[in-house]
């Protein structure tokens, strides 16, 4: 990988259409300082997305796109779910994997970049659905942390399995009456921030997507931490409005209803962690 | 249309199904037959030439400037196209667009034969198009549509465009460019 993949041959650059030539021309590439307030300016490296309308979901796509210190040289590996209908959108390297292995397959992409390009950072992400990530992949999630991998792992919990029409997932609140759980949710919320402490990661965040600035000082803190201490994971509700019934425009006040109460926002940071935050401030980074 | 093919899961005809199979090294395609390389220029050059709407579709690995080769073929497939007399539409990515691609402008490997049929394209010419995604829009392309396609391809060749040039690199395309002039005498 490198910048030139996204800088057009002069000699062809009269076929190529706007968006494309804007990529190139007015999206933020090798600018560590890019963030969410480039936003109304700069070219999204999203240019579309197929999730349902006002899903919180794609806010926070568009804010964790827009904070990565190091978009061209980042990997992005998703799992199915709604969050994979978007990969195919995003202007950056993505692999999709096997649901539920993300983490695994992240692992071996992270390493394999490491041996090849020693001297070159390459970040890797995993970002994935609650289903994915705390239920079907708990195994690969947890024994990437346990073995102090360095990757991010980004869960967006929408509290259900949503791209299959409404099953409850570990996420799930008890009591939660979804489509395919008609009874209501037996057991109480996997408390997966938690987990990931006690597993080995350095940076763990739990919160909502309700602001732009707070989701980019987050998601870079946990990438330059994973680049040079080990695993990280941010925990954030991007509610299924489709499953619980609300409009396309009621997502943001349920997340800021939710900031108050089980989405609360909550930070653990390793002694190492602290070093790279405070090393970064210094840099002016974050 | 396409029609639950004879190629098991695929609903079109797959070439490998047919007994066709990529060239071998210094080798080309022209239909189901190995020729020599000058052989499979001279009759994609004819092509290009003589039928409608001729276009070139060139994809990533040309359009962008990620290495010299790159820059260097991205010249010569302009060269190309001014010789075969040929418009120039590019795959700029794989992306899907939604609701659909605009067909005069681009060409997408999830739906090619949109802007074959748009512009009545009825010979065209694949250069730097990655290895599975040339696979799936030619398979599509000679499913769907009459157009005579040639593949320009720098690794080993795909069966089913109708021409498969392998081992394609600078030095071939001006070889090729050559070809194309001296064909160019012949049928015009
Ligand atoms: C190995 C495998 N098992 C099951 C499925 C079916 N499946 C597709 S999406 C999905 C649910 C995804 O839920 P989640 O990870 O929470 O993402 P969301 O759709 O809620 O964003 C499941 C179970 C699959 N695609 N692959
Ligand atoms: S089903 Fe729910 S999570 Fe999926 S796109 Fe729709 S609102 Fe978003
Ligand atoms: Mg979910």
């Amino acid at each position: 990988m490198s910048i030139n993949i996204f800088k057009i041959n002069e000699e062809l650059k009269e076929f190529i259409p706007q968006e494309v030539i804007d990529l190139e021309e007015k999206a933020t590439w090798g600018n560590p300082k890019r963030g969410v307030m480039d936003l109304p300016y700069a070219k999204e490296l999203l240019e579309e997305h197929s999730l349902c309308a006002g899903c919180p979901e794609s806010m926070a796509f568009r804010y964790i796109l827009a904070s990565l210190p190091n978009p061209e040289d980042t990997i992005i590996v998703n799992s199915t779910g709604c969050t994979s209908l978007v990969f195919p959108h995003i202007a950056l390297h993505t692999v999709h994997s096997l649901f539920g292995n993300q983490n695994a397959v992240a692992t071996g992409i992270k390493r394999t970049l490491e041996w090849r390009f020693p001297d070159k950072v390459k970040d890797v992400i995993v970002l994935a659905g609650d289903g994915a990530t705390v239920d079907i992949g708990l195994d690969c999630t947890l024994q990437s942390f346990f073995r102090q991998e360095k990757i991010t792992t980004i869960c967006f919990d929408n509290e259900v399995y949503a791209n299959t029409g409404g099953q409850e997932s570990g996420t799930t609140v008890q009591g939660h009456v979804f489509k395919m759980a008609p009874k209501g949710k037996q057991w109480p919320k996997v408390p997966m921030w938690q987990l990931a402490i006690d597993s080995g990661c350095h940076y763990v965040v739990r919160m909502s997507v309700s602001s732009p600035k707070k989701v980019e000082q987050v998601v870079k803190k946990a990438i330059y931490v994973a680049r040079e201490v080990g695993p990280t994971y941010l925990h954030f509700y991007t509610p299924c409005i489709l499953e619980i019934g609300l409009n396309s425009d009621d997502g943001l006040m349920e997340m800021r209803d939710k900031d108050k109460e089980r989405f609360k926002f909550f930070e653990y940071v390793s002694p190492q962690a602290e070093e790279v935050i405070a090393k970064k401030k210094e840099e002016g980074l974050l | 249309m396409a029609t639950l093919g004879p190629s098991h899961y695929s609903p079109y005809p797959v070439a490998v199904y047919e007994n066709i199979l990529p060239p071998p090294p210094g080798k080309a395609l022209l239909f189901t037959e190995v020729v020599d390389e000058e052989v499979a220029m001279r009759e994609a050059a004819k092509a290009m030439l003589t039928r409608e709407n001729p276009t070139i579709f060139p994809g990533p690995q040309v359009i962008y400037a990620w290495n010299e080769e790159a820059k260097e073929k991205a010249r010569l497939i302009r060269e190309l196209a001014e010789v075969l007399e040929a418009k120039i539409i590019p795959m700029v990515d794989y992306r899907p667009k939604y609701p659909k691609i605009d067909p005069e402008k681009e060409i997408n490997p999830n739906h090619p034969n949109l802007t074959i049929w748009h512009n009545n394209i009825k010979a065209c010419i694949f250069v730097g198009v990655h290895c599975h995604y040339a696979n799936v829009a030619l398979k599509i392309i000679r499913a769907e549509t009459d157009c005579f396609t040639i593949a320009l391809c720098s690794n080993a060749g795909h069966e089913d465009a109708m021409i498969t040039l392998r081992d394609q690199h600078a030095d071939e395309l001006r070889k090729f460019i050559e070809i194309a002039k001296e064909v160019k005498k012949e049928v015009k």
